[in-house]
């Protein structure tokens, strides 16, 4: 009995060591971002990096959550006889939900797994010892421009998985559910708000902000050789995942409760 | 010994958890001089210059650079101490991300922020200076052997005009040649820029060669510290029992049954 409760407050202590730890990690990395020196060329490379490339996964993504989209709900929605409210279905949930989400999951597999792999390298080969010997500060070199690139491209790119999920959903009524083309783009665009565009995109800004926060927070303190490295990698990964969902609810409570 | 040291430590300790590594290391590095501390592996050796180039923290005791305490300085003002540094990483810790050229001006162009064309002349400078070619600076380190990573490591070190450079283990992985290569190299580029250097060393040939003095560490204190022509005469069963590499002596390995 005494082993098992020792156990549980072993358990205990490390989960609140590691948020304890992540708490500074993360207070530290953002008062860098807001003081000089900034590394432009280097938040530059990240933002192509998260931004440009993950392009054609998150495209992919959205176009086929879009189309998904359109025929499921016109599945449902024809036992109710209410078969017009499949354009604005997808884009209530695109917009909402699946465009920032699954931007947001697909971006973690990507970018958290290559940020903590490189970071993790560099910890265990000593190049980020290297690094404060050559009087630079690891957070603004390595983190900062992560952390910004992350936060600023990852709402660019939910607006191009916005646009490109609903272009999914209008190839699917259009052209399989016999949809008049002019009417789902007006059920479309008149049933739109700007809060559910600008949701979306507050959230991709968390999420992108998630991402490279675990994915540099797991690499920077990974341990050991090749198997520390591959834990930072998965640990960067599942972490940021769980709480994309996580936080996705609790902004869409703040959003959209009242 | 002048009357001010370059480097002066006195009592430092440092533990991971109920593990002692440093228990009160004493020792002062005059200007201009090389000194190379020895030891078995797990003394304590990089975790004394981790602790000197603020990588790590001191849990008690005094680190003093020029005469200031840095044992607990805060990070900007660590980077500032950190410009008199040059450090050469057991496994040359090159960025793979960065061309030769720009790993040996890193310092030059984050730290004194020099322009890129400027630094790229430098750092072709010295990288003739430890034998590498002007070509070599345009290829990546993943391209390089083991030696010539080494002799970017040891120009990326020196490039910034450091006045302290530490070695960690500088000869560790060559073969006996390129070992000596390195550390006539080491000599020339201390001696000739009057820098003060520390190394830590397990290669015996290495330590008298590039070493004024030699001090061995043994369960985190220095044992024995004395000119690097007196070693083989220490008088010092541990110090003979490492310097002649003799499994039989005080020192007993720790193997695990």
């Amino acid at each position: 009995m005494l082993n098992f409760l020792a156990l549980i407050g072993r358990v205990v202590l490390g989960f609140l060591g590691h948020l304890g730890r992540l708490t500074i990690f993360a207070g530290a990395a953002i008062s860098h971002c807001v003081r000089p020196p900034l590394y432009p060329r280097l938040i530059g490379r990240q933002m192509i990096d998260i931004g440009y490339y993950s392009l054609p996964v998150v495209g992919l993504t959205a176009i086929f959550s879009g189309m998904v989209l359109a025929l499921q709900s016109y599945t449902g929605f024809a036992r109710f006889s209410a078969e017009s409210a499949v354009a604005n279905v997808v884009v209530l949930s695109i917009t909402r939900e699946l465009g920032p989400v699954l931007a947001g999951l697909m971006v973690a597999g990507r970018i958290g797994a290559s940020m903590a792999a490189e970071i993790g390298t560099m910890r265990v080969t000593e190049q980020i010892d290297a690094l404060t010997t050559l009087s630079t500060n690891p957070f603004k070199y390595l983190v900062v421009p992560r952390l910004l690139a992350g936060l600023l491209m990852l709402p660019l790119l939910v607006l191009v998985a916005d646009i490109i999920g609903v272009f999914g959903g209008y190839l699917v009524g259009v052209y399989k559910l016999g949809f008049n083309a002019g009417v789902y783009i007006n059920s479309t665009v008149d049933f739109l708000q700007p809060l559910d565009v600008i949701s979306g995109l507050v959230k991709a800004s968390v999420f992108g902000f998630i991402i490279a926060l675990m994915g540099c927070y797991n690499g920077y303190y990974s341990k050991g050789g090749a198997q520390g490295v591959g834990a930072a990698t998965t640990n960067a990964v599942v972490s940021a995942s769980i709480l994309i969902l996580t936080s996705n609810y609790i902004l869409t409570e703040l959003f959209f409760a009242s | 010994m002048s009357a001010m040291p370059k480097i002066h430590l006195k009592d430092v300790r440092k533990a991971f958890g109920d593990k002692q590594v440093l228990n009160g290391v004493d020792l002062d590095i005059a200007p201009a001089e090389s000194v190379v501390i020895i030891g078995g592996s797990g003394t304590g050796k990089s975790v004394l210059i981790k602790c000197i180039l603020g990588i790590l923290t001191a849990d008690s005791g005094t680190i003093e650079v020029d005469g200031t305490d840095v044992t607990h300085q805060p990070a900007a003002a660590r980077e500032k101490v950190n410009k008199k540094f040059g450090m050469l990483f057991q496994g040359a810790a090159l960025f793979d991300s960065l061309p030769v050229w720009e790993n040996v001006a890193f310092g030059l162009m984050q730290g004194d922020h020099m322009p890129r064309k400027e630094a790229k002349a430098r750092a072709i400078d010295t990288l003739s200076k430890v034998g590498l070619a002007p070509e070599v600076g345009d290829l990546s380190p993943s391209e390089l052997s083991g030696g010539m990573q080494k002799r970017v490591g040891l120009a990326r070190a020196i490039a910034s005009n450091p006045e302290i450079v530490f070695f960690d283990e500088p000869t560790t992985g060559l073969d006996p040649i390129m070992a000596d290569v390195i550390n006539d190299l080491i000599v020339t580029c201390v001696r000739d820029r009057g820098i003060t250097a520390l190394s830590i060393t397990h290669d015996m040939h290495s330590a008298r060669k590039i070493g004024d003095r030699i001090a061995m560490i043994y369960e985190g204190r220095l044992i024995w510290v004395g000119n690097a022509k007196d070693v083989d005469r220490a008088g010092n069963p541990y110090v003979d029992q490492f310097v002649n590499g003799r499994a039989e002596g005080p020192i007993k390995m720790q193997l695990r049954r």
